[in-house]
């Protein structure tokens, strides 16, 4: 049975599952349900200092896609919306009924360093396990000058993280919000103020649908809408992205890497460990199906770590970044073409019109004269793309074989049509 | 010993008729449909639209009920099956669009084509919206004899041509099997005269009831008179058993009992024996036998000459009969059905086989069954009698129906003709093709003999 505990920063929970600074974790209430259901650790959801905000009511929107509600989530919430103080008594309480799981505190506060030094104070008390500094709400508090409007700025990022450092005893997760252009720029900031970890994606600025009736972007707040932020399971693939660029950059120095964005299943979290994240934190899935997710997500993945012969989380974290590299490194000389099953072929044509409209014309039909018709894959036509295998609706029906034989690799760097290329060796010395 | 037949009406509560007759497949709501719909490949060639008869696009019009266009998804079924709502009933998909779905290759589940069917015109329907407008007036005149499917949907498409047609119906409604011919369950809520009513709504359709062919008017004179004739006949007679005791009383042929059955203004006038045997293996026979279930009939056997597979009912049909209770024997046909005091009293079969050669032979065994009522459905034929009286010209027939080219035309220039009185499968669907085909022949005639002029 693998050991699926985990310690991040120094934080350690009974697994790698934590419940992200959202709406689920905004009270004892629920923070409590969450953690009888299995949930690993918590980040409470973020509190701030002064009058509590006033959040407007009608605040969710979604995508929904071909029948599948919430393929993604959009939400217009600010943070916490109660007193300071009740907020930091509920967080001591958890605290003390769950000594074993992860309790750490989202922070946001205006950009001085004595409204930081204040509220350090006032969350070490609790006992809690860590902070995470919200740099990344996008809508909101960002337009008060805090959230992602500190996130975007990498010396405020820098600044803010070292007066935390400074003032709190407690390890310090840096949120990263993805609405910039890259986003190793707050994340090295981050390390060079010494952050313990960095954690994300937070939420992607979005206009998650228009209301053709009204006219308005939803969620619509009383015939208007405003722009949101964008999470759930469409989501993913833009946060493993920014999660495998932080993890491979020598300067963020292997850094802790909280991953965040559309962890739905344990496979999800499988995937953002294996580009580096130490734990996954979760919510749309979550606010969709309950907390009763945990359960397969703990027991999913420690089943797949026993096939795969992994003890510990350490085992296969990170085994994926090596192999994710910038595309000028890709082999040239790697060929594949695709290879239709004939036997498990239902006939849909999928392959054939995808290829021939919109790729390489490389996928005949042909039909017969008792209407029975074939899909056969034109080899000298075929460049490999996958498009059709991703079409096929049969799983192992289209395969993509490989063609290339005894060729040695070649990549952008060194291949003749660039301009800029590195001289292979033998060429330096004529 | 005496035999009391006992065949009387009202065998059921007054206030489960209804329920008895139910919808046989409930709608599909919204939410339903849309999931369905995302089932659908969205095939390349799909081989679901080479199954269907009239070639409706059907990854087409499913795709637009995925994204809620409800309008355009009916108007593709309707453009080219003015009967899809109806088809969506009727059509035996599992032999048809179903049948041949792809995900039939991998999962065993096609998409349930059928079912967003209806669902897409149901809603048109509701909205009572016409998406169809008449070309300009093309000056030409076409009758069309038959009000069924056939002529229907000839009649459609040479109105929205531009053309004027009148229909000629013997009947005193309009819509040939779908309003006197199929079990009620299968189109409940009157919507083969709501169907009729929508058809007929685009304009230029005249419709002249308790007209019949041979009888009020004649081949000849249509054809003087107008400038093309289409002839939707269908069948006109019922195939005789050819035993003895077929004229006992309490024999019927199931035409018209489903007939009686769906023109009563209550079901529960209608008379049903208690001990009920049907004759035959097609839908005629499955519709009256599982009717007769559900009017509260005790005891339904049908009897079938072969195995099930050889039933011109599809296996869905008679799981359906079966689920209702209804009994299926096969391999045994009627020797001589035995009476008393002239009314039916039981009916005697004997076993049958193939033979070495393969041809249907009896064993020699026989058995009886009680029967106080006996419906007759071994097929259904076309007389062309009424035509060739006091006709100028004789059709050809082939098979004992009326020949007709590709495009529908007869031997008789200027005279088309589908549906059952012509040769094919006999569905709704392949009629509605036949008249729409015919209609686009008979419009390229007359546009050709307008451009000669």
């Amino acid at each position: 049975m693998a050991d699926i505990s985990s310690t991040f920063a120094g934080i350690r929970s009974p697994n790698p599952f934590w419940l992200a600074s959202a709406p689920p974790t905004d009270k004892e209430v629920n923070v409590v349900r969450a953690l009888k259901a299995g949930w690993g650790g918590v980040v409470w959801k973020t509190l701030g200092e002064g009058d509590p905000v006033v959040n407007v009511s009608s605040r969710y929107g979604a995508v929904s896609y071909n029948g599948t509600r919430i393929a993604g989530f959009n939400n217009i919430e600010l943070i916490t919306d109660r007193p300071l103080d009740v907020n930091l008594r509920e967080i001591k309480s958890v605290k003390k009924q769950f000594p074993d799981r992860a309790i750490v505190v989202s922070l946001m506060v205006p950009c001085n360093e004595e409204s930081w030094k204040t509220i350090l104070a006032a969350v070490e008390d609790t006992e809690a396990d860590g902070i995470e500094l919200n740099f990344g709400c996008p809508h909101g508090m960002s337009e008060r000058g805090m959230g992602s409007a500190v996130g975007q700025v990498p010396e405020y990022v820098e600044m803010v993280t070292r007066w935390c450092k400074q003032y709190s005893r407690m390890p310090v997760i840096v949120k990263l919000t993805p609405n910039i252009t890259n986003i190793l720029g707050p994340a090295r900031a981050a390390v060079a103020g010494g952050a313990d970890a960095v954690s994300l994606i937070n939420t992607i600025q979005s206009i998650v649908s228009v209301d053709l009736d009204l006219m308005a972007p939803t969620p619509t707040v009383d015939g208007q809408g405003t722009h949101g932020g964008y999470c759930g399971p469409a989501v993913k693939p833009i946060a493993m992205r920014m999660v495998g660029d932080i993890a491979r950059d020598r300067t963020c120095a292997g850094i802790p890497i909280s991953g965040i964005g559309g962890v739905s299943t344990w496979r999800d979290a499988a995937e953002f460990m294996a580009l580096g994240a130490g734990t996954v934190q979760v919510c749309t899935a979550a606010m969709h199906h309950g907390f009763r997710i945990v359960e397969d997500m703990i027991d999913g993945l420690s089943n797949w770590m026993d096939a795969k012969g992994y003890a510990t989380l350490d085992d296969f974290r990170g085994l994926a970044v090596p192999n994710y590299v910038s595309w000028e490194n890709l082999n040239l000389n790697y060929k594949i073409v695709a290879r239709i099953d004939q036997d498990l072929c239902i006939k849909c044509g999928k392959c054939h019109i995808g290829c021939e409209d919109t790729s390489h014309q490389a996928i005949a039909h042909m039909k017969g004269a008792d209407g029975l018709r074939r899909y056969e894959v034109i080899d000298d036509e075929c460049v490999g793309c996958n498009l059709c295998m991703l079409a096929c609706p049969v799983d192992g029906c289209i395969t993509m074989q490989r063609m290339d034989v005894n060729q040695p690799k070649l990549t952008w760097k060194e291949h003749p049509n660039n301009p800029m290329r590195q001289k292979v060796p033998a060429e330096a010395a004529e | 010993m005496t035999h009391v037949p006992d065949i009387a009406p009202g065998r059921l509560a007054p206030e489960d008729y209804a329920k008895s007759f139910d919808d046989m497949a409930p709608p599909l709501n919204g939410r339903q449909a849309v999931i369905e719909a995302s089932r659908c490949y969205f095939c390349y060639d799909a081989p679901c639209v080479d199954a269907c008869p009239t070639g409706i696009d059907i990854p087409g019009f499913i795709r637009k009920i995925g994204t809620g266009n409800l309008k355009g998804s009916a108007v593709t079924i309707l453009e080219q099956n003015i009967m899809g709502g109806m088809c969506a009933r009727v059509c035996p998909t599992e032999i048809l669009c179903e049948g041949s779905c792809v995900r039939n290759t991998a999962e065993s589940k096609p998409v349930a084509i059928g079912a967003l069917q209806r669902h897409a015109t149901d809603w048109l329907f509701e909205r009572d919206i016409q998406p169809f407008a008449r070309q300009p007036a093309s000056g030409r005149r076409v009758a069309v004899v038959g009000a069924g499917p056939a002529g229907l949907s000839c009649a459609h498409r040479l109105a929205q041509l531009g053309h004027e047609v009148t229909v000629f119906e013997a009947q005193e409604k309009a819509g040939g099997l779908n309003e006197y011919g199929l079990a009620a369950y299968k189109t409940p809520g009157g919507f083969a005269q709501r169907e009729v009513d929508f058809i007929l709504s685009i304009g230029g359709i005249t419709v002249e009831t308790g007209r019949q062919l041979g009888r009020d008017l004649f081949l000849e004179e249509l054809r003087r008179d107008y400038d093309a004739v289409f002839l939707g006949l269908g069948h006109n007679a019922v195939n005789a058993l050819g035993v003895e005791g077929e004229e006992l009383s309490g024999v019927m042929n199931a035409v018209d009992f489903i007939a009686g059955l769906r023109q009563a203004g209550s079901l529960a006038t209608v008379p049903v024996g208690r001990k009920v045997v049907v004759i035959g293996g097609g839908n005629t026979a499955i519709d009256a036998a599982t009717q007769a279930r559900l009017l509260g009939a005790e005891d339904v056997t049908l009897v079938y000459r072969r195995g099930p597979e050889a039933m011109s009912a599809t296996l869905a049909e008679q799981e359906w009969a079966q689920t209702n209770g209804v009994r299926i024997k096969h391999w045994a046909m009627p020797r001589r059905l035995l009476g008393w005091q002239g009314a039916v009293k039981e009916v005697e079969f004997e076993y049958t086989r193939l033979d070495e050669a393969g041809r249907l032979a009896g064993t020699g065994e026989t058995f009886t069954i009680l029967a106080d009522q006996v419906f007759k459905a071994i097929g259904q034929r076309f007389v062309p009698s009424p035509l060739t009286a006091n006709a100028l010209e004789t059709l050809e027939l082939v098979d004992g129906r009326i020949a007709v080219n590709e495009e529908r035309e007869t031997s008789v220039p200027g005279v088309y003709a589908g549906g059952d009185c012509t040769a094919g499968i006999d569905l709704t669907v392949s009629a509605v093709q036949h008249g729409k085909l015919a209609a686009h022949a008979i419009d390229a005639r007359l546009r050709a003999v307008a451009a000669a002029a």
